[in-house]
């Protein structure tokens, strides 16, 4: 490996400061006492409560999973603290009542929360550590008859909608880190975009996690009613801490007849120092349902967390409905990454796309693992699935486990994947045309990853090549 | 006396010690420790997660014990039989070709309908059981080396009760003209039995030999074959391996190849499976020499309620290898077929250049796959693809065969025969190539050759 490539992998995480704000953390520890509390907190109806503890007694009973290609020091569940609030008195009225500390950490990570400021028509719900500390656009979206506010307003203001689809496309009980979730979630963005509505605008959820020692735990339920269209971000960062903090966290969407949504995140996690001390450990559960005629589309761009261990997932129930899976996911120094999706084709004519972009440098490992179900019922049934691996440097790993079951002779398969490096003689040839090894390392990896970025909305596919660069600067040799 | 294979194991522990020879004993009992350690495999084992072996865990097979042996060999006035088969059983499996022949009834040396007679120089072929007695220290210094049984519970029973099989070695520098086949057939009498062959390849320094396992049956036994074949290619060596598995529509067939492979030599292997209810296929090659290559291909001809499972497991350890994988499956009636192909990249294997393909084709609404080609990289200077695709005939292609005059039934079978033809024509050697051709013509396109 040339030392070009070397160089370029190791710039520091620039999202890593911490924000001195004062907090609200509930002590270590988990029992049904702490799971009441944070429901008592925020004041939430019986059946919340009730549905909570069904899946805190669910999840004493489940062991946590091991068959992820990672590896990572038994988790001490009672010594991590499941709520932690940002001290506020009262409701806040509008945003000028917001700790002036709290908003100064969002500009710092650019995100537009003032609504004087916001040029970029974007609607952000903010959510630091466990609550949501803002959602801009909301009466602009209102007109349109959106909503999208927190989970804690929403079940609130809106309890018929939430109890009808939470728990819909992930029940309680479907894996361990969902039952947790269950359990002690503490927030997160609830969206609802009525029928025939076109949302006028990308909405977007912010996730930083600041307090130390706590996990972060928030549940996004996205409901796009028929032939509704919305499209979606995702941002997360955290400070630098030497210590291994737990995000688990669960996306539901539900796309009605005829309706399409699109999920972008953009994933940037404080991902631990270049020997692998601290970092976040991301174990999400994401996963759509799909009516008849209805699309959802997932793309992720993964360079942050320890370690990541998620696969955003469709259901194709409905006839006529499509999934689409676009990621890249880039490990250095010491990140494991084990992602990827699943298809599960129920409904007839149910067409699957999966672009799976892995890039490995450091001693980072990355593994792909999917699965493409085609169900006996899902006639003429096609996935196309394109998987491809790239190595920078021979410390690293990469992985594919897929898993493709058809229990339909209509189906219409392909599977393709590919692992190849950076060549020397590409680089040579982008330096002989007056490019530096870096521009050229860049050029050849926003290349390989292409077909994933168009499919983000402009201005996080800017973010994306951005962070891609800063990520894998260094790795350069 | 005669023994059923329990989980516990404990009763056969005392079988396995009796059957000798007694330098092979502690061995037998390392095998018979780690079959206890791990038991049978469940689906909850990630390596059999599509194909369930219950049905052989507690389907009561018993190992015929020692004095039973015998194949009661005899001659008879229309020719040589053993138990109940004759030289005529055995002619839809050898080709019409007089090459050296080893013959296996029931799991047991024919020698009678073998043929052994003369052998080039510098070839040795041995019944299993008289190299055991004979040929210690060849034995001791081979057997077992590569068909390693740590977790691997079919290999650890083999070597734990293995008493019949081939033994063959090739001296340096010899290029064996005619293929050495090997032919194991079960009739009535295996019939709630299981046996554990064994079979061993060693080929010296640039040594070439094709060797050919044939599996075939008279009648429908429902028994157990659970063959190991373990094969040591030396520098600059070629083997050849072609399997034909065509047991009983009854039977149960494990079938574990097991490679290693020294500096620049190749391994060639073809598996064609269209027996037995429940067929598992194990072939591990381990690339440890600079400059060597796997090619691994196959093709499964699955219908009824067949369940037949191939797992390939390709590790390059040394620099500079290739691999090379082509396995196509036609799944008809309620087949289930199951394909995982794993490559796996050690960090000192740069300029590893892997390939694989695996394509199914189902033919009918009950007709079910599970394939799982998996890559494991662990260095930078690679080429690895793999492709994966099922689907049913091109509709295309059979509208135009149809526009032309050919009826969508004939059109069909010769649509699956061409597909199907694709992976026999890697086959070099040309007799087993047409022989294999006619079989599946004979099959798709019901044309007697």
């Amino acid at each position: 490996m040339s030392t070009d490539i070397e160089a370029l992998v190791n710039r520091e995480y620039q999202y890593g400061f911490v924000s001195d704000i004062a907090a609200d953390t509930v002590a270590p520890g988990l029992s049904e006492d702490v799971v009441a509390l944070i429901s008592r907190k925020k004041d939430e109806p019986q059946w919340l409560l009730d549905w909570r503890l069904k899946a805190y007694r669910r999840w004493l009973t489940m062991k946590e999973p091991h068959w992820p290609n990672v590896t990572y020091p038994p988790i001490d569940y009672q010594g991590t603290s499941y709520y932690s609030a940002p001290k506020s008195v009262k409701p806040l009225q509008s945003l000028d009542e917001v700790d002036p500390e709290l908003l100064r950490t969002y500009e710092k990570l650019g995100i537009p929360l003032n609504e004087q400021k916001m040029l970029s028509g974007v609607a952000v719900d903010a959510i630091f550590d466990s609550v949501s500390v803002g959602t801009t656009m909301k009466t602009e979206l209102r007109k349109h008859g959106v909503i999208f506010c927190s989970f804690t307003e929403a079940v609130h203001e809106f309890p018929d909608l939430v109890q009808k689809y939470l728990g819909s496309v992930v029940p309680y009980s479907d894996n361990f880190f969902a039952a947790l979730n269950s359990a002690v979630f503490s927030d997160g963005s609830f969206c609802y975009v009525p029928k025939g509505v076109r949302c006028p605008m990308e909405l977007s959820t912010y996730f930083r996690i600041n307090a130390a020692e706590t996990g972060q735990f928030e549940r996004t339920l996205l409901v796009a009613d028929e032939g509704a269209y919305v499209s979606y971000l995702e941002g997360c960062t955290a400070p630098k801490r030497s210590t291994n903090q737990l995000h688990a966290a669960v996306v539901e969407l539900v796309a009605l007849d005829g309706a399409t949504i699109k999920y972008s995140t953009v994933q940037n996690w404080y991902a631990g120092d270049k020997d692998g001390v601290g970092g976040i450990y991301n174990f999400v559960t994401k996963r759509g349902k799909a009516m008849k005629g209805s699309k959802i589309s997932w793309t992720q761009v993964e360079t942050g967390s320890a370690i990541t261990w998620k696969y955003p997932s469709v259901i194709l129930q409905g006839d006529d409905s499509t999934g689409e899976f676009y990621s890249v996911a880039v490990v250095n120094n010491r990140q494991q990454a084990d992602t990827g999706t699943k298809m599960i084709h129920v409904g007839r004519n149910t067409k699957s796309t999966i672009v799976s972009k892995g890039i490995s440098a450091g001693r980072g490992q990355n593994s792909y693992r999917g699965k493409v179900h085609v169900l006996p019922k899902a006639e003429h049934a096609r996935n196309y699935t394109q998987c491809d691996s790239m190595l920078v440097g021979n410390a690293c790993g990469a992985h594919t486990f897929p898993y493709i079951e058809v229990e339909n002779k209509t189906a219409t398969l392909e599977h393709e994947a590919s692992t190849s490096k950076i060549g020397e003689d590409q680089i040579f040839y982008l330096k002989q045309r007056g490019l530096s090894a870096e521009q050229a390392v860049s050029m050849i990896v926003s290349g390989f990853c292409r077909e994933v970025f168009k499919e983000l909305p402009m201005e996080f596919a800017l973010e994306a090549q951005q962070l891609l660069g800063i990520t894998l600067e260094g790795s350069v040799g | 006396m005669s023994t059923t294979l329990a989980p516990d194991l404990a009763p056969q522990a005392d079988v396995a010690r009796q059957l000798g020879p007694d330098w092979l004993l502690p061995v037998r009992e390392a095998a018979l420790a780690e079959f206890s350690r791990i038991g049978w495999p469940t689906t909850r084992n990630e390596d059999w997660h599509y194909t369930n072996p219950s049905a052989i865990a507690e389907g009561k097979f018993v190992l015929a014990a020692p004095d039973e042996r015998a194949t009661g060999e005899r001659r008879t006035p229309t020719g040589t039989a053993a138990h109940g088969v004759t030289v005529a059983h055995l002619a839809p499996y050898t080709f019409g070709q007089d090459w050296p022949l080893m013959v296996f009834v029931n799991g047991r040396f024919a020698p009678m309908l073998s043929r052994l007679g003369a052998l080039q120089a510098g070839v040795r072929v041995t019944p299993l059981a008289e190299a055991m007695r004979e040929d210690r220290d060849f034995l001791e210094a081979r057997l077992g080396t590569v068909a390693r049984f740590d977790e691997h519970a079919f290999t650890a029973l083999n070597t734990a009760f293995m008493t019949e099989g081939a033994v063959i070695h090739v001296a340096k520098n010899v290029e064996v003209a005619e293929p050495l086949h090997l032919v194991f057939i079960a009739d009535e009498q295996a019939e709630g039995t299981i046996s554990h062959p064994r079979v061993i390849i060693a080929a010296e320094p640039n040594a070439k030999v094709t060797v050919i396992e044939s599996w075939g049956a008279v009648g429908t036994p429902r028994h157990v074959s659970n063959v190991v074949t373990e094969v040591d290619v030396a520098s600059g060596a070629t083997v050849t391996h072609l399997k034909m598995q065509r047991e009983s529509a009854a039977a149960f067939h494990v079938g574990t190849v097991q490679v290693n492979q020294a500096k620049d030599s190749h391994f060639v292997q073809f598996t064609f499976q269209s027996g037995a209810q429940l067929m598992r296929s194990n072939i591990y090659t381990h690339l440890n020499g600079p400059g060597c290559g796997s090619t691994l291909n196959g093709l499964v001809l699955a219908d009824g309620t067949q369940h037949l499972d191939t797992q390939t497991r390709i590790e390059h350890v040394a620099p500079r290898c290739y691999s090379r994988e082509l396995y196509k499956g036609v799944l008809d009636g309620e087949g289930h077929g199951v394909f995982n192909g794993k490559v796996y990249v050690h960090p000192e294997a740069q300029q590893t250049d892997g390939k694989q393909e695996n394509h199914t084709i189902l033919l009918s609404d009950r007709a079910q796959i599970d394939t799982k080609p998996q890559l494991e990289i662990f260095a930078d200077d690679v080429k690895c693809t793999h492709g994966a695709t099922v689907g049913r005939l091109d509709q295309a292609a059979e509208f135009y065969m149809k526009s032309r005059g050919i009826s969508a039934e004939h059109a069909r079978r010769l649509l699956v025969y061409a597909f199907a033809a694709d992976v026999l024509e890697t086959i070099e050697n040309e007799v087993v190539r047409t022989g294999l051709e006619a079989l599946v013509l004979e099959r798709f396109a019901g044309v007697v050759v």
